[in-house]
């Protein structure tokens, strides 16, 4: 029988085509950040060097920083996106709340709407929130990349369905107490929904980070620029010449999340494929 | 519905006997009161947001309307008409029904391949789902920039490979017949740690007996256990996965904008980037809204295929 043997032999296969497909899969990330060690000399060869001869690391990130405002950058990612998720969660935890906990004439024809919103792709409302936000005067501010996204259906779909199970009792309980609705909302119920409120939290953020789309139309200054537009605009002016730099840019538009996600990478996996499903 | 709402309004209502009509009345009120206030931030944004933007859409692409101009007016189906003779929409509506043909299938095939590897064994479970999910969660604008140095036609990574192993050298991005095949495989690449993730989960919640069983019935083969038990057993989460993975392909727009513009010679040309060059490059709302249209009914049959299915495993579960 082939038992102990085969098993083993197995085992050591699993183990090499895993580490062949994670080496193919890992081969952008490795490239991109061998490329912006090295110096332009290295990088327009005609054979494949895996690591520079001459390390040009601090002269293209040096060259990076200098040629777009990349701090910049990184700083409105962070406030774009923990704006957006700290609105989603102040309007939809109300709302979820109100469609789970409380009895009221419509609440099933909210909740239908609530679910149809889920469906709606945010390219197709790009056009009329555009000319919204051109009439109102606010394109080309931090509140035309973030208004779009302050309100998230889904989030509060999330939210009413994590809300169900909290028991009523707690709830009436607090009512005793005297705590107003809203009271309950951020006193009782936001406590208890943290686990679903953390993979929210990591689905919104991520989303936004890497949202290109959107911003690309609603900001046009340089100083307004999130990540993936900033970078996309630095490749634009080097046109294809200067790939440490770029290469050293990309890197750092990337390292936050990537970053945060070995920190973090149980907590993500679930955060992304369970509440990006939608 | 409101016979209910009265009847389970608090108990601290009867507890306090209502003296006259009007307090009461009050009284009664205050719970639909306090839902009023709590859902309408919610209520608004999402009339002024989603809904209102989704009836604006369907109405814009009625009309003649261009962003800057003096006056527009309504003109009926014409902007759909122009779509139906314009060559250049049914080549974008078939390059993105390519791409999802070429992406769904092939993350899915890669996603269950990688997922029964990891399965097959116990050790290093986590360090391999952590590698094959960096893809998703990166931000592919940078990631395609990092594809497009590694795409070179002269000093790529890949094409010097393929000379080394005495291969030709491909002009991946400018070559009409290999751009759209290649954005595809960007697609694949990004996309498939996350049906992985979603196999991953599906796989563990195969009851064990049942592959005890097959053995017991002959399946003496990994390969004959897995179309046994597994495949049927995988069947929600794989019709799932695919509906997933086809709306998300749908949706391609950065990297046909960020490495090949829709070119060369519309060869990338897909639905979103159409919408995109219209609206915002040559401001014609009317026909952007009119693509975005056709856009959300391909998005929307999609989801509402998915709610089926979700539906039927909760049936089943």
């Amino acid at each position: 029988m082939s038992t102990a043997r085969g098993i083993s032999l197995w085992g050591l296969l699993r183990h090499v085509l895993l580490l062949i497909a994670a080496a193919i899969v890992l081969l952008p990330f490795v490239w991109m950040i061998v490329t912006s060690l090295k110096p332009q000399s290295e990088i327009f060869l005609s054979e494949i060097r895996w690591w520079p001869e001459r390390l040009h690391a601090v002269e293209n990130y040096t060259k990076a920083f200098d040629r777009a405002p990349l701090m910049r950058f990184l700083l409105n990612g962070a406030i774009v996106t923990v704006t957006i998720f700290m609105l989603q969660v102040l309007i939809a935890l109300p709302a979820a709340y109100a469609l789970a906990k409380l009895r009221f004439w419509g609440r099933e024809a909210v909740f239908a709407l609530v679910l149809f919103c889920i469906l709606i792709p945010p390219q197709a409302t790009a056009i009329p929130v555009f000319l919204l936000f051109h009439h109102l005067g606010i394109l080309d501010t931090y509140a035309a990349l973030i208004v779009p996204f302050t309100i998230s259906a889904f989030g509060i779909f999330l939210m009413r369905q994590f809300f169900m199970t909290v028991p009523d009792d707690l709830v009436d309980a607090a009512r005793m107490d005297g705590i107003s609705e809203i009271g309950i909302v951020w006193r009782v119920m936001l406590p208890t929904a943290l686990p679903a409120l953390t993979a929210f939290g990591i689905f919104s953020i991520v989303a936004h980070w890497n949202d290109y789309f959107w911003p690309l139309i609603a900001v046009n200054s340089k100083e307004l620029f999130t990540p993936p537009v900033g970078v996309a605009t630095f490749r634009n002016e080097e046109a294809g010449t200067d790939y440490g730099p770029l290469m050293a840019a990309a890197t750092i538009i990337i390292a936050p999340l990537i970053i945060a996600f070995l920190l973090a990478q149980r907590r993500f996996i679930e955060g992304i494929t369970f509440t990006g499903m939608k | 519905m409101a016979d209910v709402a009265i009847a389970t309004t608090l108990s601290q209502e009867t507890a306090e006997p209502a003296r006259r009509g009007r307090p009461r009345l009050l009284a009664k009120l205050r719970r639909p009161l306090a839902a009023l206030t709590l859902l309408l931030p919610a209520m608004t944004l999402m009339t002024l947001l989603l809904i209102g933007p989704v009836v604006a859409v369907l109405a814009m692409s009625l009309t003649d309307y261009q962003l800057g101009a003096p006056s527009w007016s309504f003109v009926g189906f014409d902007n759909y008409l122009e779509l139906y003779g314009d060559r250049v929409f049914w080549t974008s509506l078939l390059n993105t029904l390519v791409y999802v043909a070429i992406v769904v299938p092939a993350s899915m095939a890669l996603g269950l391949g990688i997922a029964l590897l990891i399965e097959s064994g116990t050790s290093l479970r986590a360090f391999y789902r952590s590698i094959f999910f960096i893809p998703v969660m990166a931000t592919l604008i940078a990631m395609a920039i990092s594809w497009e140095y590694m795409l070179h036609p002269q000093f790529g990574l890949i094409n010097l490979t393929l000379k080394s192993l005495g291969l030709p050298a491909q002009a991946w991005l400018t070559n009409p017949e290999l751009a759209l095949p290649t954005i595809a495989a960007i697609g694949v690449w990004q996309l498939f740690g996350f049906n992985m993730v979603l196999f991953l989960a599906g796989l563990v919640s195969i009851p064990p007996h049942l592959y005890e069983a097959a053995v017991m019935d002959g399946a003496r083969s990994a390969w004959s256990r897995f179309w046994l038990v597994t495949w049927p057993m995988l069947g929600p989460v794989t019709m799932f996965v695919a509906i997933i993975s086809a709306i998300r392909s749908f949706q391609v727009f950065d990297t046909v904008h960020v490495l090949t513009k829709g070119g060369p010679s519309k060869a990338t040309e897909v639905l979103l980037y159409s919408m995109y060059s219209e609206g915002f490059e040559f401001f014609r709302s009317g026909h952007a809204a009119a693509i975005a249209v056709v856009f959300l009914a391909f998005v929307l049959l999609l989801t509402i295929l998915k709610v089926r299915v979700i539906e039927k495993k909760v049936h089943y579960a």
